[in-house]
Parts: structure tokens; C-alpha cells; sequence
């Protein structure tokens, strides 16, 4: 049993990342109709957006400290972060410390500006376009992103750590009532959980109790009458690309202590949240989110020893195995609505 | 002329396909072996196997995606398929070719024969899902639960203790066919210039015609016209009564026997075969070759794995000094600037390159580098004299004050 929620916690933070990224595919394919092959890339940008943010944080200058000396007896320099020295240590400290979140907030004004030109510079063209083209030409995109960031940042991955407080792990099973140590999980990750469960929230909630978010789903069901009574639509279109350009970029931002950012992470994740999206449904939002967590705990399953020793190799490939299993027996996937790419 | 039950002008354009990759070592190395240009060379062995290995890869993948309209993005798995069928050949019988290659593509075509079977109950997005899942799985696989078979991260390579049953005594130890060593290469010394003629490149030639040959009839059969017939309206065909689906595998299962076969060329360049062969970036590369030569056309897949190819080694090949031996008529700080700007293109960064031309292809030139040569010529055909048209193009606007 402890082994099973062990798993179970363990698929979580997997989970909410392809649910997030997900999300964000199965928005714009709604609104603009648009597959966009570049949504890892926008994932990687976030995770790089914390990078560069925990870098500027740690800007530093040297300052002799009139204190102390060292062994000799000359006055010592010692390296302080503007940051510091600005909000005094206390605070500063605080704030270097909690670079993870700060880049967040940073974040999401630079996601939603990169999805607005995205949208408005690119996508925008390719409406009209076969679905291959928009494949074909956001791939490309994400290519360029993805070289522009191993050009600016290198190869390898960056470390980039949680705040103290999260670092570490904590006994879940105490909690619930297991033996001690049966079920050890890091902060992080379920702080990650929390995180994506909010953002989820919100943008279900945004959705659903806005009349902005009424006005698209309107849009999202029937795109010409909407635009006959006069509203805008492309805009709201775009402001949607924004915004779930902005939710892969967080997403991207919190993940990174968990996985430390390379410039190949987009890719990597595109290909499964793409699975994701395809096995939820086809432009299903809540299918996106059940079907990332639901293949993230399967992963985690899988990759249990019990169940890889039955099955060899069954970790790899449990996923995909999934998505071909679905796409021939359900091909609108589990919660997709009936007509919606259905051939 | 006719020749092989092919028109005049298929022939003419086999005989002109023929004479280029024959003449292809003399053709690529224009500039003398000292000059400065040096580096534009592409006539030695390894890059010319490559241009015709790839080659092969893009001609059959655009007989799926081209001709048929279905894009894969799993073919790379076919050509890692090919790779270890031909080592596992080398490791069991002998160094020759002539067992692998053919088996290389029997095997990829039962590969992709399960593959499209199952790919192809579905079309558009979720048939380029499908196949990326099963190659990404069979990435995953040959990483990790396969590795008896492949070898894992390693590479499945030719081991001395390897059984080789067929192995004489004075057998060359590295690929050959029937004798024909694939490294061995003639040198041919003419003044300042140095041309290869390499055996590999020339027996992976000789296939890339034979198989270009074959392309060609394919395009021109009813077979083919079949194909492009899904491309065009699959529903339409479905509702005159034509199952579509057995042509649409049958371009599925030849495209894979292609890759197969390129994997194959691949491993009898170098004894060598490993799963990074088919990941999903590998099928990318692929269709991104045919896309930058032209889609659906029967130069476009080729000319896209040459130019990909060619600019892949060249541009990962210049440095700062080549860079810098280029600017130095300029002054120091242009020079300078130029060649902090030339670093985002060249060297490691030439995917920014690669990836940038791609996007610049689909968004204005969705017919690729034939699309591009066609307007080109129909520029020079019709050269219009200077003032046939005179009001063709925009006469700046008279000025307010006249």
C-alpha cells in the first residue's frame, strides 16, 4: 500500500508538468486551431527565464570588510550581492535565496510577451495553412529556440536550487499514518504540485467565471457566430496564446529544481506532452490535465522494480504504449468530444 | 531516347541524375587543395557516402510524405533497424555486404510493415503521433531492454571473438562487396587539384541511382498516381469505393525499405550502429531534407540531403580563424563585430542556421529548393525585354510639387 502512494506521489510532479505544458497545447489548438510543435521550447524559455533571474540575483562586487582580515592580517574582502546590499542582508539573503519563485513572477510578463509576438509575428500566418505546415514550421521555431539558449547559456545543465526552506525531504507516511521512512518525498515536489494544482484552478476558473473566458470558449465552440456579434475574437485568440504560453513558461520556471535546465528539455518534453494532449483528446482542456496525470503515475508505475522485472523495458515505453493503445480504440482520446479530429 | 520504359524527358533527366553522381567527386572539389577556398571542398569520401546515404533516406520518405501526403515523424527507426541488421551480418557471417544489405531491407520493410499497419488506421496529427511513439519506443527499447541485441549505448560493433563463420583467410577485414574495399579510395592528382574516387561512394552511388530509378517509376505509374490521389482527397477516393488503405501502406512499407536500406549504407561505411540513429531528431532531419528540397517532386528530397549535408560540414567546419582570414581586408572593429555575429550561424551553432532556413522555407517557399529553381528559370526563359511590360512594376509616385 505505502509503495503504491509512494508511486502514486512519485507520478505527481511528472504529472503536473506534462498537464501544464498540455494545457497550454490543447488552448491553442481550441482557439487558434494551431498545433504548435514550439510549446517545449516555451517550457525550456521559462525554465532559462529562472536561470538568468538566480544569475542576476547573484550578481556580486567585492567589498573589504573592515571587520575582519585574514590569516595575515590584511582587511578581508568578501563578495556581496547588490541585492544584499540594496535590502540589507537579512532580506537580500532571503531574496537570493528565493530565486526560484521571484523568476516566476518575472516570468509570466516575459511569457505572455513571447507568446503575444509569437502569435502575432508567426502563427498568425499559418491559420489557414495545413496542419503539416504549422508542424513543420514550429518546429523549425523551436529549433532556433533551442540553439539561441545552448548558444547563450551552453550545453550543459544549469543547477538551479530550490529556496532552503524546500530542500530536503519530508515523511509523508507519518502523516497518513504509515511507519516511519515508508514514504520519504521531497518538499519541492509536492510544492510543485500545489503550484500546478493552483494554476490549473485558475485557468479552469479564469475560463469558466470570466465573461473574457466565456467569450472564448464561445469562440473555441463556434468561432464565426461569435465573430458575427461583433466581438473581436483574434485578440481574445491571441491574449489566450499569451496566457498559455505563460503557464509552459512557470510550469518551466518551478520545474527546474527538480530537473536541472538543458537546452534540449523542450524537446524532450514536447514529444510526451504531445502524447499527452493526443490521449486526452484532441482540444479537450480537462482531458489534457487528467491524461498528464494520469500517464505520469502510470510512468511512475512502471518504472517500479516489481512491475519492470515482469515486464522488462515496460518504463520506456509505457507511455507511447498507452497513445497507440488509445488512438485505436478511441481515437477522439478519453474525454475528447465527439467530431474534434476525429479521422 | 528512350530508355527503360521511361519518356524522353524522364531519360534525359536520369542520364543528367546519373552523370552527376558519377562525376560527383570531380564536381564537388572545384577549388584547388591550397587555396583559401579549400574549405568549400566537399569531394572527399565520407561526405559524398553521406550525401548518397541520405539521399536515399529523403527519396523514400518522400515517397510517404511527398507523394502521399503522410508525414511521418518515425523513420528513423527503419534506419537504425537497417544499421544493426548489417552488423549483426558482419558479427555472424562475414565482412561482405552482399548478405546484409538485402536482409537490411527485407527486415525494415517487416518493421514498417506492423508499424504502418497500425500507424495508418489513423491520418493527419495522430498518424505523425503514432509513428513518433513506436520510434520513440523502439529508441527507448534498443537503449535499455534491448541491449543484448543492440548493445545499448555502446553501439553494436564487430568483435574480434564475433563468430564471422564466413571469414577466409585472406578476407579484408573491414566492409567490402565481394572484395571491393569500402574505405579504399583512389587518389588522382591534377595540378593543384586532388580528387578522391572512393569505392564506398561509389557502390552507395551506384545504389542511389538504382533506387532513384525506381522512385522515378513510382511516380510515374498508376501506383504512384494512386498516391497522389490520397494526397490530394483521400475522402473522395474512400467514396468512389477504393480502399485506400493498402496503397498507403505499400508507400509506408517502401519508404521504410528505403530508410532500411540507408541504415544499411550506413553500417557498410562504418561497421558501426547505434540507437541515437533513431531518435526522433533523426526523423526530423530527414524531413526536413525533403521539405527543403521540395516536397513531392523527384530532385527535391535529394537536393534537400545534399544541401543539409554539405552545409552541415561546411558551416561546422568554419572557425574563428577561417573567420577571421576572410574579414581581415576590413577594419579591426567591423571584422570583430562580424565575427561575433557570424558565431551564432557557424561552427556548433549551425542547427540556428539550419533551423532558421527551415522556417524561412515553409513560410515563403513551400515548394523548397526546386520551387526556388523553377522560378529562377522561368525568370531566364521569359526574359522580358526592357520595356515590354512597362507597367508591371510600380512607377514611383510623381511628386506633389510636379
Amino acid at each position: 500500500m505505502d509503495a503504491i502512494i509512494l508511486q502514486i506521489l512519485n507520478g505527481l510532479d511528472k504529472g503536473s508538468a506534462y498537464a501544464l505544458i498540455a494545457l497550454g497545447l490543447t488552448l491553442i489548438f481550441g482557439t487558434l486551431g494551431v498545433v504548435n510543435f514550439a510549446h517545449g521550447a516555451l517550457f525550456m524559455i521559462g525554465a532559462f527565464v529562472a536561470v538568468t533571474v538566480q544569475r542576476l540575483l547573484g550578481l556580486s562586487f567585492e567589498q573589504i570588510d573592515p571587520d575582519k582580515t585574514d590569516f595575515l592580517g590584511n582587511p578581508l574582502k568578501v563578495k556581496m550581492t547588490y541585492v544584499e546590499s540594496w535590502f540589507g542582508p537579512e532580506v537580500g539573503g532571503t531574496i537570493v535565496d528565493w530565486s526560484v519563485p521571484v523568476a516566476v513572477i518575472i516570468a509570466i510578463p516575459i511569457m505572455l510577451l513571447v507568446g503575444y509576438v509569437m502569435e502575432r509575428g508567426l502563427i498568425k500566418h499559418f491559420y489557414k495553412r495545413p496542419h503539416a505546415d504549422q508542424i513543420l514550421v514550429t518546429f523549425g521555431l523551436a529549433i532556433v529556440l533551442q540553439e539561441l539558449i545552448k548558444y547563450f547559456y551552453g550545453a550543459n545543465p544549469i543547477q538551479t536550487p530550490a529556496p532552503s526552506v524546500f530542500k530536503g525531504s519530508f515523511d509523508f507516511g507519518v502523516l497518513v499514518g504509515f511507519d516511519p521512512n515508508a514514504i520519504i518525498y521531497p518538499y519541492w515536489r509536492l510544492v510543485y504540485f500545489a503550484f500546478a494544482a493552483v494554476v490549473l484552478g485558475g485557468v479552469f476558473a479564469f475560463l469558466r467565471y470570466t465573461t473574457f473566458g466565456m467569450v472564448v470558449r464561445a469562440g473555441m465552440a463556434d468561432r464565426e457566430t461569435v465573430g458575427l456579434l461583433g466581438i473581436n475574437i483574434d485578440k481574445r485568440f491571441t491574449i489566450m496564446f499569451g496566457l498559455a504560453a505563460a503557464v509552459a513558461g512557470i510550469a518551466g520556471v518551478m520545474y527546474t529544481p527538480i530537473l536541472s535546465p538543458n537546452y534540449h528539455m523542450g524537446m524532450d518534453f514536447l514529444v510526451l506532452s504531445f502524447v499527452v494532449v493526443v490521449v486526452g483528446g484532441m482540444g479537450s482542456l480537462p482531458g489534457a490535465v487528467a491524461a498528464g496525470f494520469l500517464l505520469g503515475i502510470l510512468q511512475s508505475f512502471a518504472s517500479m522494480n516489481e512491475i519492470k522485472s515482469l515486464i522488462p523495458g515496460i518504463d520506456q515505453v509505457i507511455i507511447y504504449l498507452v497513445a497507440i493503445i488509445i488512438l485505436l480504440t478511441r481515437p477522439r482520446g478519453l474525454l475528447g468530444r465527439a467530431g474534434v479530429m476525429e479521422d | 531516347m528512350k530508355l527503360l520504359g521511361l519518356s524522353a524527358k524522364d531519360t534525359r533527366f536520369l542520364l543528367i541524375v546519373i552523370f552527376l553522381t558519377l562525376a560527383t567527386p570531380v564536381l564537388l572539389q572545384p577549388f584547388p587543395e591550397n587555396s583559401g577556398l579549400a574549405t568549400f571542398n566537399a569531394g572527399y569520401p565520407d561526405l559524398m557516402q553521406r550525401f548518397a546515404i541520405f539521399g536515399i533516406f529523403a527519396i523514400g520518405f518522400n515517397i510517404l510524405f511527398g507523394l502521399t501526403g503522410y508525414l511521418s515523424f518515425g523513420h528513423a527507426a527503419f534506419l537504425g533497424v537497417g544499421s544493426y541488421t548489417v552488423v549483426w551480418m558482419y558479427k555472424l557471417l562475414d565482412y561482405n555486404v552482399v548478405w546484409g544489405l538485402p536482409l537490411a531491407v527485407v527486415t525494415s520493410g517487416v518493421f514498417a510493415l506492423l508499424i504502418g499497419f497500425v500507424s495508418l488506421r489513423r491520418s493527419g496529427i495522430y498518424f505523425s503521433i503514432l509513428t513518433l511513439a513506436f520510434a520513440q519506443m523502439s529508441y527507448n527499447l534498443a537503449y535499455s531492454v534491448l541491449t543484448p541485441i543492440t548493445n545499448g549505448e555502446t553501439g553494436l560493433q564487430v568483435y574480434r571473438s564475433d563468430a564471422q563463420v564466413l571469414l577466409g583467410a585472406n578476407e579484408p577485414t573491414s566492409p567490402h562487396f565481394f572484395g571491393l574495399v569500402m574505405s579504399k579510395s583512389t587518389k588522382l592528382n591534377l595540378g593543384d587539384w586532388q580528387f578522391t574516387f572512393n569505392n564506398g561512394y561509389y557502390f552507395t552511388a551506384i545504389i542511389a541511382i538504382i533506387v532513384f530509378y525506381i522512385s522515378l517509376r513510382i511516380f510515374r505509374s498508376p501506383f504512384g498516381l494512386m498516391l497522389r490521389a490520397i494526397k490530394t482527397n483521400q475522402t473522395r477516393l474512400n467514396y468512389t469505393g477504393i480502399n485506400t488503405r493498402p496503397y498507403a501502406l505499400a508507400a509506408f512499407v517502401i519508404s521504410g525499405m528505403y530508410a532500411g536500406l540507408a541504415g544499411g549504407l550506413m553500417a557498410a561505411m562504418d561497421p558501426l550502429a547505434g540507437a541515437e540513429r533513431m531518435q526522433w531528431t533523426a526523423s526530423g532531419e530527414v524531413v526536413l531534407m525533403v521539405i527543403l528540397g521540395g516536397a513531392g517532386t523527384l530532385m527535391g528530397p535529394i537536393l534537400g540531403a545534399g544541401f543539409i549535408k554539405y552545409f552541415e560540414n561546411i558551416f561546422s567546419k568554419i572557425n574563428d580563424q577561417i573567420l577571421q582570414g576572410w574579414f581581415a581586408w576590413m577594419p579591426d572593429w567591423l571584422s570583430g563585430l562580424l565575427i561575433e555575429i557570424s558565431h551564432f550561424f557557424v561552427g556548433k551553432s549551425w542547427h540556428l542556421t539550419l533551423g532558421l532556413l527551415f522556417m524561412l522555407v515553409v513560410i515563403f517557399l513551400p515548394g523548397g529548393l526546386v520551387e526556388a529553381g523553377q522560378r529562377i528559370a522561368r525568370l531566364f526563359k521569359k526574359k522580358p525585354p526592357e520595356d515590354k511590360d512597362p507597367g508591371h512594376h510600380p512607377q514611383p509616385a510623381p511628386h506633389v510639387a510636379e
